[in-house]
């Protein structure tokens, strides 16, 4: 049996903690005991406060990282203070519970590991996650199974310096973690996004954070995309009228330009799963057409699309690599059509009503590769629209204001877009398990977002 | 080697009027003997005809064409005489219906007095660049855009100017002249835009 006493004393302590948590949660406000995973109802999690405040900046990004993945409710506690009237400090060191059997403990203040088990389940919290130092340059994020009464998983990282510019993305990773040690799921903490903004390509944490300036400053650049293994990303830039396009590396930032590109207008470069090959729109007098170029080698220009009386563009490869979804005039406004990646076995992909559907543009495959979003012109506005790629069933999924420009995270079910719901065009985020939307960049102007995946370490992390 | 394909254009235009069977006069059905002879003759006279109608219908459109010109020519020498005023003349931009890249009938007489400017002025090379508005897709706008720098592009070769004097380009929705958010600013931002590339130095009149 549960301490009923306790528990009335804790909820009259904390009555508003569930209240917090965001307001798309699915029913259950209250206080639940005990119980986990009920369908509709995600997880609570919450992040422990610790004594060291060198690590207050990394519980702030960590905690906005779990509320952002939309897989949990987050618990926000009161201050650490208030905190520890009813509970030691998780910071005074949480014990793993390696076989110990003391996991679970009946009742009082202090379960096993000086974390109050009891407590946070009261609270609502399925999980809690408590960071730690160790030593002068390493963390321990250590997750517990509130209701299993012991430690799930202990992660210890390195984590550099806060003014360092790698802190951020390594926090990230270390939510990406808890995620992965709670859910089994892997995160999209550790991702980044690149748009267009005043002519020039932009590079943002995808919690909106930490915003980088990536490409030249003297020409106006469009279309970036990012290649499948989240080292390198492509642009066009405009030289002269000209569409050049450029693949550049994330570490190094150095850039090339792509081999026999740069007389033509060259714009909506896509990589292919495999990383070997580019495909790109070529606006040339005959009219727009799909064209893959090998950038392994710099060579092999092939051409894909024979248009001449119609237009052929914006290509983007599922992820098996066999197949390129794009935008083709054939039938007058632009539609997505589908074809095999070496232009063959052309045919529509998105169904449309001929002469009822207005244009449909700019699609992106999905990662998991059942789904290709793009945004359709609906009564004169452009709206976000999924296509089942099995069923070929066409959702709309935005119907305020203008959405356009989708692009998936890697977990296939958020997605970055450019909207004016808010009154200017910016950046927004949506989940397409919840229904929640949260704006990624609050300046207006940014358009044209592309967001990479999960993005490798560039130093090793594990001490 | 350059010259070639408007070579073949051309005689591929007056075959085109020489077998354009539109404006035969019909002809009168003579009664009289000797068939063959009668026959022969008719066949002649039918050729005949059909080759002055065309060589009628050439030197007419030819006519109209330079009356075009002259009147182009008059409109532009109002104007004066500076190179300063030509390069006006040439930089007038064409605009087009949304989502569209025809050229208006208004803008065909704008496309006349830039024939007849790069007629007047053999070293003059330009540039025409595309644009739309805010409306479309912004990467497709790229192809639009495109489609109507090409358009101007075809008018100018199809009245006789080299291709290789005529450069395009798209910029899509990049380039709004008007950064408005109505009808009017889009109606002027879907528009093709004229540079001189090269020989711009000194115009002449046309």
């Amino acid at each position: 049996m549960k301490p009923v006493g306790l528990l009335a004393i804790v909820v009259a302590v904390y009555p508003s903690s569930r209240l917090v948590a965001q307001d798309t949660s699915a029913v259950d406000r209250g206080v639940r005991i005990g119980i986990l995973y009920r369908p509709g109802v995600r997880p609570g999690i919450v992040i422990l406060t610790g004594r060291a405040p060198a690590l207050d900046s990394v519980r702030t990004i960590m905690a906005r990282d779990i509320d952002y993945s939309d897989r949990f409710e987050l618990i926000t506690l009161p201050g650490s203070d208030s905190i520890r009237l009813a509970a030691p400090s998780p910071a005074l060191g949480p014990r793993p519970a390696a076989g110990t059997g003391t996991g679970k403990t009946s009742g009082g203040a202090a379960s096993a590991g000086g974390l109050n088990y009891p407590l946070y389940q009261a609270l609502g919290a399925d999980f809690a996650v408590a960071v730690t130092p160790a030593g002068a340059d390493s963390v321990v994020v250590t997750v517990h199974d509130v209701a299993g009464g012991a430690v799930r998983r202990e992660v210890r990282s390195r984590l550099p310096p806060l003014t360092d510019p790698g802190f951020r993305m390594a926090v990230h990773r270390l939510s990406d973690r808890v995620v992965e040690a709670t859910l089994g799921a892997p995160g999209i903490a550790a991702t980044r996004v690149l748009f267009v903004m005043d002519g020039k390509a932009y590079v943002i944490d995808q919690d909106g954070a930490d915003r980088r300036l990536v490409s030249s400053t003297d020409h106006a650049a469009m279309s970036p995309a990012w290649a499948g293994d989240g080292r390198r990303f492509s642009y066009m830039e405009f030289w002269q009228g000209h569409g050049r396009l450029f693949v550049q590396d994330v570490a190094s930032g150095k850039r090339a330009p792509v081999a026999t590109t740069g007389q033509a207008l060259d714009f909506t470069p896509a990589f292919s799963p495999d990383g070997k090959t580019l495909a790109f729109s070529r606006a040339i007098e005959e009219g727009t057409d799909i064209y893959t170029v090998n950038i392994k080698d710099g060579c092999c220009l092939q051409r894909l699309t024979v248009g001449r009386f119609y237009d052929n563009l914006s290509p983007t490869y599922s992820p098996d690599g066999q197949r390129i979804a794009f935008v083709s005039t054939r039938a007058g406004l632009p539609q997505i059509y589908v074809m095999a990646a070496d232009g063959t076995d052309q045919q529509l992909f998105a169904p449309f009503d001929y002469g009822a559907t207005g244009s449909s543009n700019a699609p992106e495959w999905s990662p998991d590769g059942q789904a290709v979003a793009f945004h359709r012109d609906v009564a004169g506005t452009l709206q976000v629209f999924v296509l089942d790629v099995r069923t070929r069933a066409v959702r709309q999924l935005t119907s305020v204001g203008r959405n356009e420009d989708p692009t998936w995270a890697p977990d296939s079910r958020h997605m970055a877009f450019v909207s004016d719901r808010s009154g200017y065009r910016q950046l927004w985020i949506i989940d397409l398990e919840t229904g929640r939307i949260r704006p990624l960049l609050q300046q207006s102007g940014a358009r044209l977002p592309a967001w990479s995946p999960r993005l490798p370490e560039t130093a090793p992390s594990t001490p | 080697m350059k010259r070639l394909p408007l070579l073949l254009l051309s005689g591929l235009a007056v075959a085109a009027v020489a077998a354009c069977p539109g404006k035969k006069p019909e002809t009168p059905a003579p009664v009289s003997a000797g068939p063959d002879a009668d026959s022969l003759a008719r066949a002649q006279k039918a050729h005949d005809d059909s080759m002055k109608a065309a060589q009628d219908e050439a030197d007419r459109r030819a006519r109209e064409d330079a009356e075009r010109r002259q009147k182009t020519a008059d409109s532009l020498a109002g104007i004066g005489r500076t190179t300063d005023a030509v390069k006006t003349i040439l930089g007038t931009m064409i605009h087009f219906d949304y989502d569209k890249a025809i050229i208006r009938g208004g803008d065909a007489a704008v496309l006349d007095q830039k024939v007849a400017i790069l007629q007047a002025n053999p070293p003059l090379r330009i540039r025409i660049s595309g644009h739309c508005d805010e409306r479309g897709s912004d990467e497709y706008n790229l192809a639009l855009g495109n489609r109507r720098a090409t358009a101007a592009k075809q008018y100018l070769v199809s009245h006789g100017i080299d291709a290789s004097r005529v450069e395009t380009v798209s910029y899509g929705e990049e380039r709004p002249i008007d950064p408005g958010h109505n009808e009017e600013a889009w109606a002027k931002n879907r528009r093709d835009e004229v540079d001189i590339l090269a020989g711009g130095d000194a115009l002449k009149q046309p």
